[in-house]
Protein backbone atom coordinates (compact mmCIF):
# COMPACT_ATOMS: atom_id res chain seq x y z
CA UNK A 1 0.00 0.00 0.00
CA UNK A 2 1.80 3.20 -1.07
CA UNK A 3 0.50 6.74 1.01
CA UNK A 4 1.84 9.53 -0.32
CA UNK A 5 4.36 8.20 -2.36
CA UNK A 6 5.74 5.73 1.07
CA UNK A 7 5.16 2.07 0.74
CA UNK A 8 3.72 1.00 4.26
CA UNK A 9 3.64 -3.17 4.47
CA UNK A 10 1.01 -3.41 7.06
CA UNK A 11 -2.96 -1.99 6.86
CA UNK A 12 -2.89 -1.58 10.50
CA UNK A 13 -2.41 2.07 12.01
CA UNK A 14 -1.97 2.08 15.46
CA UNK A 15 -2.04 5.04 17.97
CA UNK A 16 0.18 5.61 21.04
CA UNK A 17 -1.75 6.92 23.83
CA UNK A 18 -3.50 5.89 26.67
CA UNK A 19 -1.60 2.46 27.28
CA UNK A 20 -0.68 1.54 30.84
CA UNK A 21 3.10 1.88 30.63
CA UNK A 22 5.62 2.35 27.82
CA UNK A 23 6.44 -1.28 27.83
CA UNK A 24 3.12 -2.14 26.97
CA UNK A 25 2.92 0.44 24.10
CA UNK A 26 5.98 -1.17 22.59
CA UNK A 27 4.94 -4.65 23.47
CA UNK A 28 1.38 -4.00 21.10
CA UNK A 29 3.22 -2.09 18.69
CA UNK A 30 5.49 -4.91 17.78
CA UNK A 31 2.53 -7.95 18.14
CA UNK A 32 0.16 -5.20 15.87
CA UNK A 33 3.06 -5.20 13.32
CA UNK A 34 1.39 -1.84 12.52
CA UNK A 35 3.67 0.35 10.06
CA UNK A 36 2.41 3.71 11.20
CA UNK A 37 2.09 5.46 14.26
CA UNK A 38 0.08 8.45 15.58
CA UNK A 39 1.40 10.99 18.05
CA UNK A 40 0.87 14.11 18.73
CA UNK A 41 2.37 17.49 20.32
CA UNK A 42 1.60 18.70 24.35
CA UNK A 43 2.77 21.53 25.94
CA UNK A 44 6.11 20.93 28.09
CA UNK A 45 6.98 23.13 30.88
CA UNK A 46 11.06 23.85 31.37
CA UNK A 47 13.45 21.13 32.32
CA UNK A 48 10.73 18.21 31.80
CA UNK A 49 12.27 16.62 28.94
CA UNK A 50 9.31 14.28 28.36
CA UNK A 51 9.10 15.25 24.72
CA UNK A 52 13.19 13.75 24.37
CA UNK A 53 12.07 10.45 26.42
CA UNK A 54 8.66 10.22 24.29
CA UNK A 55 10.77 10.76 21.12
CA UNK A 56 13.62 8.02 22.12
CA UNK A 57 10.36 5.63 22.69
CA UNK A 58 8.62 6.09 19.26
CA UNK A 59 11.82 5.82 17.22
CA UNK A 60 12.49 2.68 18.90
CA UNK A 61 9.14 1.30 17.39
CA UNK A 62 11.14 1.45 14.12
CA UNK A 63 7.83 2.99 12.55
CA UNK A 64 6.73 5.71 10.36
CA UNK A 65 5.60 8.56 12.31
CA UNK A 66 1.87 10.56 11.49
CA UNK A 67 1.52 13.66 14.02
CA UNK A 68 -1.83 14.77 14.39
CA UNK A 69 -3.93 18.08 15.53
CA UNK A 70 -5.90 16.00 18.10
CA UNK A 71 -7.95 18.42 20.26
CA UNK A 72 -7.59 21.41 17.66
CA UNK A 73 -11.07 23.17 17.00
CA UNK A 74 -9.80 26.25 14.60
CA UNK A 75 -8.53 26.68 11.93
CA UNK A 76 -5.44 28.71 13.17
CA UNK A 77 -5.14 26.31 15.78
CA UNK A 78 -5.13 23.11 13.88
CA UNK A 79 -2.61 24.73 11.16
CA UNK A 80 0.03 26.31 13.81
CA UNK A 81 -0.28 22.88 15.53
CA UNK A 82 0.34 21.05 12.10
CA UNK A 83 3.35 23.35 11.57
CA UNK A 84 4.73 22.96 15.38
CA UNK A 85 4.76 18.67 14.55
CA UNK A 86 6.36 18.86 10.99
CA UNK A 87 9.34 20.47 12.83
CA UNK A 88 9.09 18.24 15.78
CA UNK A 89 8.74 14.91 13.97
CA UNK A 90 10.95 16.06 10.88
CA UNK A 91 7.72 14.69 8.56
CA UNK A 92 5.03 16.61 6.49
CA UNK A 93 2.66 14.05 7.26
CA UNK A 94 0.21 15.72 9.14
CA UNK A 95 -3.16 13.89 10.52
CA UNK A 96 -5.74 16.35 10.35
CA UNK A 97 -8.57 16.91 13.20
CA UNK A 98 -10.43 20.01 13.59
CA UNK A 99 -13.40 19.20 16.05
CA UNK A 100 -16.67 20.91 15.38
CA UNK A 101 -18.61 19.03 18.50
CA UNK A 102 -17.53 18.89 21.71
CA UNK A 103 -19.91 15.65 22.65
CA UNK A 104 -19.20 13.37 19.58
CA UNK A 105 -16.12 14.93 18.53
CA UNK A 106 -17.22 15.38 14.67
CA UNK A 107 -14.75 17.04 12.32
CA UNK A 108 -16.34 20.70 11.70
CA UNK A 109 -16.47 19.96 7.94
CA UNK A 110 -15.65 23.45 7.06
CA UNK A 111 -12.90 24.02 9.36
CA UNK A 112 -11.69 20.84 7.75
CA UNK A 113 -11.57 21.51 4.42
CA UNK A 114 -10.23 25.65 5.09
CA UNK A 115 -7.46 23.80 6.81
CA UNK A 116 -6.32 21.31 4.39
CA UNK A 117 -6.28 23.92 1.85
CA UNK A 118 -3.76 26.07 3.93
CA UNK A 119 -1.42 23.09 4.91
CA UNK A 120 -1.32 21.28 1.23
CA UNK A 121 -0.66 24.83 0.11
CA UNK A 122 2.32 24.77 2.29
CA UNK A 123 3.94 21.56 1.36
CA UNK A 124 1.93 19.27 4.20
CA UNK A 125 1.06 15.96 3.25
CA UNK A 126 -2.57 15.72 4.60
CA UNK A 127 -4.50 12.76 6.29
CA UNK A 128 -7.90 14.69 7.41
CA UNK A 129 -9.85 12.83 9.89
CA UNK A 130 -13.63 13.48 8.57
CA UNK A 131 -17.03 11.55 8.17
CA UNK A 132 -18.13 9.64 5.53
CA UNK A 133 -20.09 12.54 3.44
CA UNK A 134 -18.86 12.42 -0.14
CA UNK A 135 -19.84 15.98 -0.57
CA UNK A 136 -17.07 16.69 2.03
CA UNK A 137 -14.89 13.74 0.70
CA UNK A 138 -14.66 15.61 -2.60
CA UNK A 139 -14.12 19.31 -1.21
CA UNK A 140 -10.87 17.48 0.85
CA UNK A 141 -9.51 15.96 -2.77
CA UNK A 142 -9.98 19.11 -4.04
CA UNK A 143 -8.28 21.10 -1.21
CA UNK A 144 -5.00 18.93 -2.22
CA UNK A 145 -5.84 15.65 0.19
CA UNK A 146 -4.95 12.21 -1.53
CA UNK A 147 -6.04 9.80 1.35
CA UNK A 148 -8.94 10.41 3.44
CA UNK A 149 -9.53 8.60 6.65
CA UNK A 150 -13.46 8.69 7.92
CA UNK A 151 -14.92 7.86 11.36
CA UNK A 152 -16.01 4.32 12.04
CA UNK A 153 -17.84 5.79 14.80
CA UNK A 154 -17.03 8.65 17.65
CA UNK A 155 -13.32 8.61 18.70
CA UNK A 156 -13.29 6.36 21.57
CA UNK A 157 -16.54 5.28 21.54
CA UNK A 158 -15.56 1.66 20.33
CA UNK A 159 -19.15 1.47 18.19
CA UNK A 160 -17.50 -0.04 15.19
CA UNK A 161 -18.96 1.16 11.58
CA UNK A 162 -22.18 2.97 12.63
CA UNK A 163 -23.28 3.83 9.25
CA UNK A 164 -22.21 1.13 6.41
CA UNK A 165 -24.44 2.62 3.77
CA UNK A 166 -22.52 5.83 3.99
CA UNK A 167 -19.12 3.68 4.22
CA UNK A 168 -19.69 1.94 1.47
CA UNK A 169 -21.05 4.92 -0.42
CA UNK A 170 -17.76 6.79 -0.06
CA UNK A 171 -15.99 3.35 -0.57
CA UNK A 172 -17.82 3.37 -4.06
CA UNK A 173 -17.64 6.68 -4.62
CA UNK A 174 -14.03 7.18 -5.06
CA UNK A 175 -12.35 3.96 -5.77
CA UNK A 176 -8.58 5.21 -6.54
CA UNK A 177 -8.08 7.00 -3.67
CA UNK A 178 -6.93 5.20 -0.33
CA UNK A 179 -8.90 5.22 2.62
CA UNK A 180 -8.44 4.67 6.11
CA UNK A 181 -11.06 4.18 8.58
CA UNK A 182 -10.34 6.35 11.65
CA UNK A 183 -11.69 5.95 15.05
CA UNK A 184 -14.49 4.09 17.04
CA UNK A 185 -13.30 0.93 16.09
CA UNK A 186 -13.92 -1.67 19.21
CA UNK A 187 -13.23 -4.81 18.55
CA UNK A 188 -11.21 -7.08 15.35
CA UNK A 189 -14.49 -8.16 13.91
CA UNK A 190 -15.06 -4.18 13.35
CA UNK A 191 -11.65 -3.99 11.62
CA UNK A 192 -12.32 -7.06 9.28
CA UNK A 193 -15.22 -5.70 8.26
CA UNK A 194 -13.85 -2.29 7.04
CA UNK A 195 -11.38 -4.16 5.09
CA UNK A 196 -14.03 -6.49 4.08
CA UNK A 197 -15.46 -3.37 2.58
CA UNK A 198 -12.80 -2.22 0.23
CA UNK A 199 -11.05 0.49 2.58
CA UNK A 200 -6.85 0.15 2.54
CA UNK A 201 -6.47 0.35 6.32
CA UNK A 202 -7.86 1.07 9.66
CA UNK A 203 -6.00 3.18 12.16
CA UNK A 204 -7.17 2.55 16.29
CA UNK A 205 -5.96 3.08 19.20
CA UNK A 206 -8.15 3.24 22.13
CA UNK A 207 -9.43 -0.36 21.68
CA UNK A 208 -6.16 -1.68 21.67
CA UNK A 209 -4.49 0.74 24.58
CA UNK A 210 -7.47 0.11 27.06
CA UNK A 211 -7.90 -3.64 26.66
CA UNK A 212 -7.17 -5.85 29.32
CA UNK A 213 -4.27 -7.22 27.77
CA UNK A 214 -3.10 -4.34 25.01
CA UNK A 215 -0.79 -7.02 22.99
CA UNK A 216 -2.77 -9.18 22.88
CA UNK A 217 -6.03 -7.38 21.63
CA UNK A 218 -3.18 -5.30 19.15
CA UNK A 219 -2.26 -9.04 17.73
CA UNK A 220 -6.19 -9.62 16.87
CA UNK A 221 -6.78 -6.49 15.20
CA UNK A 222 -3.99 -7.14 12.88
CA UNK A 223 -5.41 -10.82 12.41
CA UNK A 224 -8.66 -9.48 11.89
CA UNK A 225 -7.48 -6.02 9.47
CA UNK A 226 -5.02 -9.46 7.25
CA UNK A 227 -8.14 -11.54 7.14
CA UNK A 228 -10.37 -8.92 5.95
CA UNK A 229 -8.24 -7.54 3.30
CA UNK A 230 -7.80 -11.23 2.28
CA UNK A 231 -11.34 -11.98 1.76
CA UNK A 232 -12.14 -8.71 -0.03
CA UNK A 233 -8.96 -9.64 -2.90
CA UNK A 234 -10.96 -13.06 -2.87
CA UNK A 235 -14.25 -11.60 -4.00
CA UNK A 236 -16.48 -12.66 -1.85
CA UNK A 237 -19.78 -14.59 -3.11
CA UNK A 238 -23.05 -12.78 -3.00
CA UNK A 239 -25.56 -13.15 0.07
CA UNK A 240 -28.85 -14.24 -0.86
CA UNK A 241 -32.15 -14.83 0.79
CA UNK A 242 -33.01 -19.17 0.28
CA UNK A 243 -30.48 -21.99 1.10
CA UNK A 244 -28.92 -23.92 -1.36
CA UNK A 245 -27.56 -26.72 -0.71
CA UNK A 246 -23.57 -27.11 -0.73
CA UNK A 247 -23.14 -30.93 -0.40
CA UNK A 248 -24.30 -32.06 -3.80
CA UNK A 249 -28.07 -33.78 -4.38
CA UNK A 250 -27.05 -35.19 -7.02
CA UNK A 251 -25.66 -39.45 -6.19
CA UNK A 252 -27.47 -39.18 -3.00
CA UNK A 253 -28.86 -42.51 -1.52
CA UNK A 254 -32.10 -42.93 -1.97
CA UNK A 255 -33.09 -44.70 1.72
CA UNK A 256 -36.58 -43.91 1.54
CA UNK B 1 8.52 41.52 31.59
CA UNK B 2 5.15 39.62 32.20
CA UNK B 3 4.52 37.55 29.32
CA UNK B 4 2.46 33.75 29.34
CA UNK B 5 3.85 30.30 28.94
CA UNK B 6 1.51 27.55 28.00
CA UNK B 7 -0.91 29.35 29.74
CA UNK B 8 0.54 30.39 32.52
CA UNK B 9 1.51 33.84 33.86
CA UNK B 10 5.26 33.78 34.22
CA UNK B 11 8.08 36.88 34.53
CA UNK B 12 11.25 36.47 32.45
CA UNK B 13 14.33 39.45 32.36
CA UNK B 14 15.19 37.99 28.90
CA UNK B 15 13.91 39.36 25.48
CA UNK B 16 14.07 36.72 22.62
CA UNK B 17 12.52 33.73 22.60
CA UNK B 18 15.04 31.84 22.35
CA UNK B 19 16.73 33.52 25.33
CA UNK B 20 13.46 33.24 27.21
CA UNK B 21 13.29 29.19 26.47
CA UNK B 22 16.97 29.07 27.88
CA UNK B 23 16.06 31.13 31.32
CA UNK B 24 12.93 28.50 31.49
CA UNK B 25 15.42 25.43 31.60
CA UNK B 26 14.50 24.08 28.25
CA UNK B 27 17.76 24.16 27.07
CA UNK B 28 18.68 22.06 24.36
CA UNK B 29 14.68 20.32 24.83
CA UNK B 30 13.45 18.92 21.65
CA UNK B 31 10.24 21.55 21.51
CA UNK B 32 8.65 23.41 19.10
CA UNK B 33 6.97 27.21 19.57
CA UNK B 34 4.57 29.56 18.60
CA UNK B 35 4.20 33.54 19.70
CA UNK B 36 0.68 34.32 19.62
CA UNK B 37 -1.14 31.23 17.95
CA UNK B 38 1.50 31.86 15.18
CA UNK B 39 4.88 29.08 14.40
CA UNK B 40 8.01 30.47 15.43
CA UNK B 41 10.91 27.61 13.64
CA UNK B 42 13.37 27.20 16.11
CA UNK B 43 15.91 28.70 13.18
CA UNK B 44 14.19 32.02 14.34
CA UNK B 45 13.77 32.08 17.63
CA UNK B 46 16.77 34.15 18.12
CA UNK B 47 15.33 36.47 16.33
CA UNK B 48 12.03 36.64 17.81
CA UNK B 49 11.97 39.67 20.16
CA UNK B 50 8.78 39.30 22.51
CA UNK B 51 6.42 41.88 23.98
CA UNK B 52 4.79 42.14 27.63
CA UNK B 53 1.92 40.15 27.35
CA UNK B 54 2.26 37.57 24.51
CA UNK B 55 1.60 34.54 24.77
CA UNK B 56 4.25 31.88 24.05
CA UNK B 57 3.77 27.94 24.13
CA UNK B 58 6.20 25.62 24.12
CA UNK B 59 5.16 21.81 22.91
CA UNK B 60 7.24 18.74 22.55
CA UNK B 61 6.24 15.31 21.03
CA UNK B 62 3.64 13.20 23.00
CA UNK B 63 1.42 10.03 22.76
CA UNK B 64 -1.61 10.64 20.30
CA UNK B 65 -4.19 8.76 18.83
Amino acid sequence: MQLYGTEITSRLMLGTAQYPSPAVLAEAFRRSGAGIATVSVRREAGGERAGAAFWDLVRELGVTLLPNTAGCHSVREAVTTAQMARELFDTPWIKLEVIGHADTLQPDPFGLVEAAQILSDDGFRVFPYTTEDVVLADRLLDAGCEILMPWGAPIGTGLGLTNIYGLRTLRAQFPEVPMVVDAGLGLPSQAAMAMEMGFDAVLLNTAVAKAGDPAAMAQGFARAVEAGRLAYEADPMEPRDMAAPSTPVIGKAFLE
Amino acid sequence: MKITLNGTPTEVRAETLAAVLDELGYGEAKVATAVNENFVPAAARGQTTLSPGDRVEVVAPRQGG
